[in-house]
């Protein structure tokens, strides 16, 4: 059993993989650990298919997601284990460039990754340029990452062209996370991800990452890190981009991929919290985050955010659950990208866990009045 | 009497001309401010937009053939397509010369915007704001009628109607719901590659 | 197997200007902010001709009729 945090800062020279190694990470099953979840030979193979020698690598270390410190962590910690597996990646898709697009605020993780960089030697260390990505929630996704390399703003686009055909420059991009890199490094030498990095935040004993064994139930990790500081009302599985869950539901489920598990982000929300009002607020901050391209996301996320804080301050009409209801069906899927389907889910998941606390909040504007 | 309806078609179809292309250019401008009632939907104004455009060139390719073939106006083709190449009042008839080619310019490509695509196809059409003030002077200075009653009321209404339009226009502002909120989400991730 | 037609929305190119509801409102309606939303369907056969308008008289070009074969 190979772990990423437990693994030497540094092993020996780069094992030597050829194309085989795509097999290889097919029979070991890994999937992205950006959020996405996507099965990673199947990417590697689109790109290596049309590489011709031109395809570049995009390291992905943005970690857009407030509350995830997962990728920071390892790239400060293991900076090594991430350029193997960049290098790794580009012997094998035959990859010109590799871009470590790291999160502009991360410094202490694009030190770590800078000092690493310069104590590998060439021709690998010529391949490298490093790149800022803006500390906004999209920056993080593939099409946002490519266009910013591009043009210089972090926008998600549409696609076609996708990222395996045409990316960075028009040429066939590997877009990949850093924990998932980690994970190539580890399997190129042997080892197989049977572990996933996950983040524990809100009423935990200790906040912060933590490296469990996939399959692991949220309990058992939530024991692993502590145990709970309060009794949660609910969990968060999957950070803003993932699902409310009641406890008992939550407790067994296991830390898979199948779980949505997203960037790994597993808040509790304390018995003393006011649901309706994180979930306002949470929304909040998703509307903000719209890159204000398409109506649907910019116009919907904001009325939603809008009509959940009438409700949370107990000044909604009484009809603004009823537009929830509509525009939770009418949002979703009109986006060029997953960031509006993404906080829809993540609102009806509070609808539906919530439900009560909901309409007590916008039934409390009418008791008041009628009192 | 048949040189007299060669040069009265000339001048007819050239004040109809100058009234149709008033009326695309409005509507035109009606399309960008995205006005519409009840009873009056957008294709409406998008429709009568290409349909006006489509009778303007119609009336501009008579006012153009009668003017060549009246054989007391000693105009060849050449005249007709080459601007300023005319020896009668050769700079007024060359402004003529210049909107109609401008014009055909923004027809054509219109006619081929699916292929061409949106930016294309919309850079070339910003020439309108060219083509129809070098036709108003194109009528204005050539025109043998210019000083009649008729022809100052014509001109002088299609000369109102378009300032009313730009002017509307220009308080309009940003017709892009999104346009203030795109350009603030793009100043906070807009940064540069640092090596 | 037929070839059946599919509208489909460029999602950033769109400014809700609204004419492709205007056109074909037995597809597309607006939702409370002027965009459309479209029925991802095949387009039927009687509609197609409307359809083509809303295509080509949309001030952005972005709406497209893409075909798809569709086994029956």
């Amino acid at each position: 059993m190979t772990r990423l945090l437990d693994s030497p800062e540094r092993f020996g020279p780069l094992p030597h993989v050829g194309a085989d190694f795509i097999d290889a990470i097919e029979r070991s099953g890994l999937v992205g650990r950006g959020g996405a979840g996507f099965p990673v030979a199947t990417k590697w193979r689109a790109v290596a298919q049309r590489s011709g020698g031109r395809a570049v690598i995009v390291v992905n270390g943005a970690e857009g997601e407030p509350r995830s410190q997962k990728d920071r962590l390892l790239m400060t910690t293991r900076p090594h284990l991430v350029l193997d597996g960049a290098f790794i990646a580009a012997r094998v898709v035959r990859a010109r460039r590799v871009i470590l697009y790291i999160g502009e605020r991360h410094e202490n993780a694009r030190h770590a990754m800078l000092r690493a960089l310069h104590e590998r030697t060439e021709p690998e260390r010529g391949l490298v340029t490093l790149a800022a990505a803006p500390a906004r929630y999209v920056a993080g996704a593939e099409t946002a990452a490519i266009h910013f390399l591009n043009e210089g703003i972090a926008t998600p686009t549409t696609a076609p062209p996708l990222p395996f055909e045409q990316g960075v420059d028009r040429a066939p991009t590997l877009v990949q996370n850093v924990e998932t890199l980690a994970h190539i490094a580890l399997i190129a030498r042997g080892g197989r991800p049977t572990s996933t990095l996950i983040t524990l935040a809100g009423g935990i004993a200790r906040p912060g990452v933590l490296e469990v064994e996939l399959g692991t139930s949220i309990g058992d990790a939530v024991r692993q890190g502590g145990g709970v500081t309060e009794q949660p009302m609910a969990v968060l599985v999957g950070g803003y981009f993932g699902s409310w869950m009641e406890p008992a539901e939550a407790w067994n489920l296991p830390l898979d991929h199948r779980a949505r598990l997203g960037c790994g982000v597993i808040g509790l929300l304390p018995a003393s919290a006011c649901p309706v009002c994180e979930t306002a607020g949470i929304m909040r901050y998703l509307a903000a985050e719209s890159s204000a391209q398409c109506g649907p996301c910019f116009f919907g996320l904001r009325a939603l955010a809008d009509a959940c804080t009438r409700i949370a301050d107990n000044s909604s009409d009484g009809r603004d659950l009823l537009r929830l209801n509509r525009w939770v069906d009418d949002v979703p899927g009109r986006g060029a990208c997953r960031h509006p389907d993404g906080a829809v889910m993540f609102l009806s998941s509070a609808l539906q866990v919530f439900g009560r606390e909901f309409a007590s909040h916008e039934g409390a504007h009418d008791l008041r009045r009628t009192a | 009497m048949p040189d007299t309806l060669l040069w009265y078609t000339t001048r007819g179809a050239g004040a109809v001309t100058l009234i149709l292309l008033t009326a695309v250019v409005g509507l035109g401008i009606l399309t960008v401010l995205r006005v519409q009632s009840p009873s009056w939907p957008r294709f409406l104004t998008t429709g009568l937009h290409r349909n006006l455009a489509l009778m303007t060139m119609v009336f501009l390719a008579l006012h153009i053939v009668t003017s060549v073939v009246d054989p007391f106006t000693h105009l060849g083709w050449a005249a007709a397509l080459i601007p300023f190449s005319s020896y009668y009042r050769t700079f007024w008839l060359g402004l003529g010369v210049v909107s109609f080619e401008l014009l055909l310019a923004i027809v054509v490509t219109s006619l081929m915007r699916g292929f061409l695509g949106h930016h294309a196809w919309r850079a070339i059409h910003w020439l309108t704001y060219a083509a129809w003030p070098v036709g108003v002077l194109h009528g204005v200075g050539t025109g043998t009628d210019t000083l009649s009653a008729w022809m100052l009321a014509i001109t002088a209404a299609c000369i109102a109607a378009v300032g009313v339009a730009i002017f509307v226009r220009l308080t309009s502002g940003s017709t892009d719901p999104l346009a203030t909120a795109r350009a603030s989400f793009r100043t906070a991730v807009d940064r540069r590659e640092l090596r | 197997m037929s070839p059946q037609h599919r509208l489909v929305v460029d999602r950033i190119k769109c400014d809700g200007r609204g004419l492709c509801a205007e056109l074909l409102p037995e597809l597309i309606r607006l939702d409370d902010w002027g965009y459309p939303i479209v029925n991802s369907e095949s387009v039927p056969v009687h509609l197609l001709p409307l359809a083509q308008r809303a295509v080509e008289d949309c001030p952005v070009l972005a709406i497209a009729l893409r075909r798809s074969q569709v086994k029956k």
